[in-house]
């Protein structure tokens, strides 16, 4: 093959990975420019038979691709991936869960990747860990209830502190700050001592055991290091490098995290990249995990009915699910509406609101008994009237 | 503090590119479509905010298509509607 017919291959109206594969097969032979054009044209010929017919109805048989093999997932909801174990909702749950845009994933979890710096040394990728596991008070010293004096005290362990990278100046503020800001909970004084290491907190209604306890449970728990939505953080080995698994999501603060990897860094929630990352992202991201939980399970869909699903959900800007508050709900025709959930509310709301159906889709066409415009349906014929004779 | 996030540097995100006048009005008429029938994205669609692009402008968006190679895709930005 010569370099005139590699131009020739560029500018055919021919898919990207088509015309690669072309140029790979021929370029280590020699075809005259006769077989060349032979070949170009059963190349042709071959991609017009692959293309979808007009009129062919791909959202019947996508959905139809998509759902028989769901009926051989199994119902298991829950199940370990891998060594580490956290816990991911998989099989037909979780397609569910795709299929429905849900805000938030049962189980969300990321994987968090690293830069180089921090990828191949264990213990900077805990470093980084700490910084996004959510870690409560009582994991950095003793936290004592004193009854006489209607007091809680804090004794922070230096040791702890120093080998989780904090300082003992930042948990003094964060502590009574996160307390107020995220937990609501604002009638107690504090009063931090950096030397001594410790803080003391007290309660404004100094009357009330009841009052106390609850302070020393907020005390105990409130998040002063890492991000708290991340409840977990598994750092594993993959491939050579270290990986962060968390349980839980929140991509847009754990890009903001020193040492992460924002261009391969992801999570499971669909309409969080949706969210942080743009549309075009939450697209890749429904057709990601719709088909690694369908081959999780062995069952092998063509990745063209998933891209189908994928783009009609993301068709509008924003996630939608396909369903009665999504793609389903938002057709044009009352009829089609009406044929898939809550009838009678669709037929109430289109007479009052004076709806017309103007009957274009398929099936309001099977309602009302006439012909559907798919297939040879929608081709109308019309004779030219040439030598008749009546 | 840490590395600073590019959307159109991640993975996930493919190509966006702000069309030209021209190459809209040469879309449309390959596909004797009207601007409307394109597929939507917001305003505020962090993608859209990274190229500049506003409302009214037409992106295209060269994917990794898992079939094709490579495939192109095009939207309108509208603006986000109030809830």
């Amino acid at each position: 093959m010569n370099s005139d017919m590699e131009q020739r291959i560029d500018t055919l109206d021919l898919p990207y990975r088509t015309r690669e594969d072309l140029k790979a097969s021929l370029a280590e032979r020699d075809v005259t420019d006769g077989e060349f054009d032979l070949i170009l044209e059963m190349v042709f010929s071959e991609y017009r038979k692959s293309r979808i017919e007009p009129c062919e109805a791909v959202g019947v048989v996508a959905a139809q691709s998509i759902g028989e093999p769901g009926t051989q997932m199994t119902m298991r909801t829950f199940h370990y991936a891998g060594v580490a174990e956290i816990n991911v909702t998989l099989g037909l749950p979780r397609l569910i869960e795709i299929m429905d845009a849900r805000r938030e994933p049962s189980t969300p979890t990321m994987a968090v990747y690293l830069l180089n710096d921090w990828a191949f040394n264990r213990d900077r990728a805990r470093e980084v860990s700490w910084q996004i596991e959510a870690a409560p008070l009582h994991e950095f010293g003793d936290i004592t209830i004193d009854m006489e004096n209607m007091q809680v005290l804090v004794m922070l362990n230096k040791a702890v502190c120093d080998r989780r990278k904090i300082g003992v100046e930042e948990i003094l503020e964060a502590a009574p700050r996160k307390i107020r800001e995220k937990r609501h909970f604002r009638d107690f004084e504090v009063e931090g001592d950096p030397k001594k290491v410790s803080i003391t907190f007290t309660p404004k209604n100094r009357e009330s055991y009841q009052n106390l306890f609850q302070l020393a449970e907020h005390v105990r728990h409130v998040i002063v290091q890492g991000i708290d939505d991340i409840e977990r953080v598994v750092v594993r080995k993959e491939g050579g490098e270290y990986i962060l698994y968390t349980e839980g999501s929140n991509l847009k603060d754990v890009f903001e995290v020193e040492g992460v990897d924002t261009s391969r860094t992801r999570s499971n929630n669909i309409s969080e990249i949706a969210d942080v990352l743009g549309i075009e992202a939450g697209r890749n991201a429904i057709i990601q995990e719709a088909l690694s939980t369908l081959n999780e399970q062995g069952i092998g869909v063509d990745v063209r009915h998933i891209m189908l699903v994928a783009d009609m959900m993301c068709m509008d800007g924003e996630v939608k699910q396909i369903g009665r508050h999504g793609i389903a709900g938002e057709k044009e025709s009352v009829l089609s509406r009406a044929a898939f959930e809550v009838t009678v509310n669709h037929l109430l709301d289109a007479a009052i609101a004076n709806e017309v159906d103007e009957l274009n889709g398929v099936t309001e066409n099977v309602i009302v008994g006439q012909p559907i415009q798919l297939g040879t349906g929608d081709v109308k014929l019309i004779a030219k009237p040439i030598n008749l004779k009546i | 503090m840490g590395t600073s996030l590019d959307v159109l540097n991640h993975e996930m995100v493919p190509d966006h590119q702000i069309m030209d006048e021209e190459e809209v009005a040469d879309l449309l008429a390959t596909y004797h479509i009207s601007l409307e029938q394109l597929p939507k994205m917001y305003h505020d669609d962090p993608a859209v905010k990274a190229i500049g692009g506003d409302v009214g402008n037409v992106i295209r968006i060269t994917r990794d298509s898992r079939t094709a190679g490579r495939a192109e895709a095009y939207r309108l930005v509208v603006k986000r509607p109030k809830k």
